[in-house]
């Protein structure tokens, strides 16, 4: 017991106290929240798998159906907005490594006159996000032919000031003797970077890289006003078109299609809790 | 032969800088350059050319009822999601930290909704809200009581999109606290005991100052969060009714792409620009000071 309770005592020395009362006010307390706090989404199971009919009629043998998702799939091209989500979170990331790979790696490792200045003037970027700024970067766009295009919702957020701090942090760490070694053998600056601080920085990628995919899936201002059809909407856009009040559509088929845009991140989440928890630990801290 | 290494590396920084800063610059900082501009003059019209105006665009946006309206909605969201997602989250880190039964899926109940979109909570609150279908209404009339207009009723609106978004938020709080209570060292909790402190007095005196830079941390993110995040009002009520949800980012997009306005949302955009600003040199003065870099 001695050798484990030093660890297990770590977590649960708030606990000691009432270990009297079974089960303790506190207990019932913390499970009453969790209910409230996890209902909504089980109800919007419930809405999902049942005939519209039962939407506040809670009977325990109430018939389930999946005809809702059917609904849901024939009414809204949710596949091409599968693909336009999936194409866009997976653009944003790769092109967020490189480009924040690259300016960390930079600052972090190279003599650049007035570096902390320019450093500050990246991590503004934390406050002034695209979203913020959309009448201007709509414009932007627009010059740029970007409207309606998977790299118009991407391509603002590539220069992630926190992916620059995050990796250039996680590279300052990186003993100099390794990078030394590496030039005696001939390496070049691109080789050194790919082949010692890159991999070297693997927690870090991945947990930008999971808070970056959670961000862009779930992202809507910005990707509502740069798409306006279908070819290009993602998923988030796809479902407020969908679902928006005036539009009338069925309940039971709202939720369903709520359901299938939330479901990939979801279960990724349910199966890969801990990284993910991690993750936003890692990368909030800073 | 010393200098031109010198250069050579900065010369080899710079272009590695180089994509992001370009990135940037037009995304970022041009954006902000041209709202900033955009915001002292009047457009043109028939293809003349925008006319300096100073500040006059402010004081037309001062002297506008709905535009007061919208900031003091904005501050009463803030006030109402911020304190209470925080003591909610707290409160979350002290029964998750502790030993109860069950405690993973205690913990997946209440982080679960951060992973959300918020347009899909939204969807979800909605089935709760709307008048006569929605679930509350129903649950007020079964037991006796009429229905409340959660959603259209001007006094009682904002305080259904605060719920949901408190909801929506605490569970990500709470990862922060339930990390930071982690590393208080267990010694503080024994030598307490043995002093016979309640928990009570542990918690205030000791606990809740050693989570003050969680709770710094956690307070400049949810201010950033009640000024950026208006997704749910797409959903809930675009702002309404007669704008008692509307909040600036929405008012911005709804002056720029409804009413097609560019002026006043740059004007706008100015305002919530320096409300940023104030959070930004709240973080890099006071939260700084006390994080430490490793």
């Amino acid at each position: 017991m001695s050798s484990t309770t030093t660890h297990s005592s770590f977590r649960n020395s708030t606990s000691r106290s009432r270990r009297l009362s079974i089960p303790s006010l506190e207990t019932v307390a913390a499970w009453l929240l969790a209910v409230i706090w996890i209902f909504p989404l089980l109800y919007a199971f419930w809405a999902a798998f049942h005939p519209s009919e039962f939407m506040v009629r809670f009977e325990l043998f109430a018939p389930l159906t999946l005809d809702n998702f059917v609904n849901a799939w024939s009414q809204a091209p949710f596949g091409r907005y599968y693909l336009n989500t999936f194409a866009l979170v997976t653009g944003v990331v790769l092109a967020q490594f490189v480009v924040c790979t690259l300016a960390a790696f930079a600052f972090a490792r190279f003599p650049i006159p007035g570096k902390n200045l320019l450093f500050m003037l990246v991590l503004i970027q934390l406050f002034v996000f695209p979203e913020v700024l959309i009448v201007e970067n709509y414009r932007i766009a627009s010059e740029l032919g970007l409207i309606n295009t998977i790299t118009g919702i991407g391509l603002p957020y590539v220069a992630s000031a926190f992916g620059i701090f995050l990796l250039r942090q996680t590279f300052k760490t990186i003993p100099r003797e390794l990078e030394d070694a590496a030039r005696i053998e001939g390496c070049s600056w691109l080789e050194i970077l790919w082949k010692v601080y890159v991999p070297l920085a693997k927690p870090t990628y991945l947990a930008y890289g999971l808070v970056s995919i959670s961000h862009h899936w779930n992202n809507f201002l910005w990707p509502l006003v740069v798409t306006n059809s279908v070819s290009s909407r993602p998923l988030t856009v796809g479902l407020g078109v969908f679902s928006a009040p005036e539009t009338g559509v069925n309940w039971a088929t709202v939720s369903a299609a709520t359901l299938l845009s939330i479901a990939p991140l979801l279960i990724a989440f349910l199966l890969f809790q801990r990284q993910f928890v991690q993750s936003f630990l890692r990368a909030g801290i800073r | 032969m010393a200098l031109t290494a010198h250069h050579k590396m900065q010369m080899y920084g710079a272009l590695l800088l180089l994509p992001a800063a370009v990135l940037l610059a037009a995304f970022a900082y041009l954006p902000t350059i041209t709202t900033v501009i955009n915001s002292l003059f009047l457009p043109g019209f028939r293809g003349a050319p925008p006319e300096f105006v100073g500040l006059e665009n402010y004081r037309f946006l001062f002297d506008d009822a709905k535009f007061w309206k919208v900031a003091r909605n904005n501050l009463i969201y803030a006030l109402g999601t911020i304190p209470t997602s925080i003591a909610l989250a707290l409160g979350m880190a002290l029964f998750v930290n502790g030993k109860l039964p069950g405690r993973g899926l205690v913990r997946m109940a209440y982080f679960t909704p951060t992973i959300l979109p918020m347009i899909a909570a939204a969807n979800i609150w909605m089935f709760f809200y709307a008048p006569q279908i929605g679930l509350f209404n129903k649950l007020l009339g079964a037991l006796g009581f009429s229905g409340v207009n959660w959603l259209g009723d001007p006094s009682v609106a904002l305080g259904s999109v605060i719920v949901m978004s408190v909801w929506k938020e605490a569970g990500f709080f709470m990862i922060f606290y339930l990390a930071a209570l982690q590393g208080i060292p267990p010694e503080l909790k024994e030598a307490s005991d043995l002093e016979g402190t309640s928990r009570w007095s542990f918690f205030w005196r000791v606990t809740f100052p050693l989570l003050m830079p969680t709770t710094l941390f956690v307070l400049i993110n949810a201010l950033i969060n009640a000024v950026r995040v208006v997704d749910h009002l797409f959903i809930l009520t675009k702002g309404g009714p007669n704008n008692a949800t509307n909040l600036l980012l929405y008012y911005v997009y709804e002056n720029a792409f409804s009413f097609f306005d560019r002026t006043t949302a740059a004007t706008i955009t100015v305002v919530i620009l320096l409300v940023l600003a104030v959070v930004a040199t709240l973080k890099f003065t006071i939260l700084d000071r006390r994080t430490h870099y490793q």
